[in-house]
């Protein structure tokens, strides 16, 4: 099987001005970066990385207030481990962690369940990130505590949802997209269907796919096709995986546990209807309810770009930290930390090479 | 982070599978999954099983992944 160079290159000698495809899948991100996709691509067509690390768009707030629970001598913060070395305002989990407080890297939201039956003395404090994909697994976690009823475990909820994020970034104007690459795997769960309203309010084409190079340079070209053919719809690369309706199970699990809220995104702002919250008949495994939690306003490095970079707006290469005061060894930003973060695949792929 | 990586069922255990990717064994839950089953090939996210391949879904991966090997 070829890949489809020859095909974008003959797409993109028929358009009429450049255009710009954004990704807004983290794993994406780092696909594009690994196999140097951006240098193999035409020169009127440009690739951009939108807010699709889920770490990156988490607010230092939640840090701060993850930070405040794991200095409890009775609470056991549990996360997935690319949480661990996000700057909050003053420190980060990591660093509280190698000073004594309690945190403990889980594979799973099942692993905190566990944890928690494990050690009934202490409260389990789960730190819910993530987008549709990971919100199900949390989902299910709660909804088992409930029916354990397990009194030691809860969930510090920040789980993002992605169309309202592409919705906001196209109402807001601020960068010209010409074609959205949808997430796989949100899409697994949600379903091609969940982005139609973009083409239709946006005349913006959407494509699911998948994370093979095969797979990205696939959906470029089917955008392309798509803008040279004056269409915007919702094609799926990613069939082998992503149906029309999505994965009912977890949707069912996500509705029954969480409704929508609007939520603050790093760097973005409050987008309405974006974030999900415990409802109330499960507010007692809801962190920020059952343990009084309160978010203050973070500090952040004003000279950080990652917001502007995470809405298309600028590139890593635009913000005077990267590669200096800003590096995965001691990062600033969290599009640096994560290693989904825009920041950290272009530091790891595409620096060196322009050095 | 999304892993793409077609696992296979070898145990089941109610809502507990076993999978095989590439011979690693590693449990996970089939909770979000309707009717798995042995031999099943899923797609796994955070310890859950999300997906359900299908073997001709298991073979265009192989094929589309020989196009950058």
């Amino acid at each position: 099987m070829k890949l489809p160079l020859q095909e974008i290159a003959g797409l993109a000698q028929r358009l009429t001005r450049p255009v710009q495809f954004m990704e807004v899948c983290g794993t994406h991100t780092m696909a594009a970066y690994r196999s140097g996709l951006h240098q193999l691509l035409p020169p009127n067509v440009r690739l951009l990385s939108g807010p699709g690390c889920p770490v990156c768009v988490t607010d230092p707030s939640y840090i701060d207030a993850a930070i405040e629970l794991a200095g409890h001598p009775d609470i056991i913060v549990a996360t997935f481990g690319d949480l661990l070395r996000v700057p909050g305002s003053d420190s980060s989990l990591e660093q509280e962690r190698a000073a004594g407080a309690n945190v403990r890297i889980v594979y799973s939201p099942s692993d905190a369940l566990v944890l928690a039956r494990e050690c009934p003395s202490k409260k389990v404090v789960f730190l819910g990130v993530g987008f549709e994909t990971t919100a199900p697994t949390v989902a299910w976690a709660i909804s088992q505590a409930a029916l354990d009823d397990r009194k030691n475990f809860f969930v510090l909820c920040a789980h993002k949802t992605m169309p309202q994020a592409m919705d906001a970034l196209l109402h807001g104007q601020a960068v010209k997209i010409d074609g959205f690459i949808c997430p796989g795997h949100v899409s697994v769960i949600t379903g091609a269907q969940m982005y139609r309203f973009i083409c239709e309010r946006y005349r913006i084409p959407c494509v699911v796919t998948g994370f093979e190079p095969w797979d990205i340079l696939s959906a470029i070209k089917m955008l392309l096709r798509q803008v040279v053919e004056g269409r915007a719809e919702v094609e799926n690369e990613y069939s082998r995986s992503v149906s029309e309706a999505g994965n009912p199970v977890a949707q069912r699990l996500m509705a029954q546990v969480f409704e929508p809220c609007d939520v603050v995104w790093r760097g973005i702002g409050t987008i309405p209807g974006s974030g999900l919250r415990i409802r109330k008949e499960y507010a007692r495994f809801d962190a920020a309810v059952a343990l009084d939690v309160t978010f203050v306003e973070a500090r952040v490095n004003p000279s950080c770009l990652c917001g502007t970079v995470m809405r298309g707006m600028a590139t890593p290469f635009d913000c005077r930290l990267f590669g200096r005061a800003c590096s995965p060894s001691h990062p600033i930003g969290p599009c640096m930390v994560s290693s989904e973060g825009v920041c950290a695949a272009c530091f790891k792929y595409e620096k060196r090479a322009a050095a | 982070m999304c892993l793409a990586v077609p696992a296979r069922i070898v145990e089941l255990r109610e809502t507990t599978a076993t999978i095989s990717v590439d011979g690693a064994l590693r449990d996970v839950d089939v909770s979000l999954i309707e009717e798995p089953r042995l031999g099943d090939y899923v797609l796994i996210h955070a310890g859950f099983a999300i997906h359900k391949w299908e073997q001709s879904e298991v073979e265009e991966l192989e094929e589309i992944r020989s196009a950058t090997a």
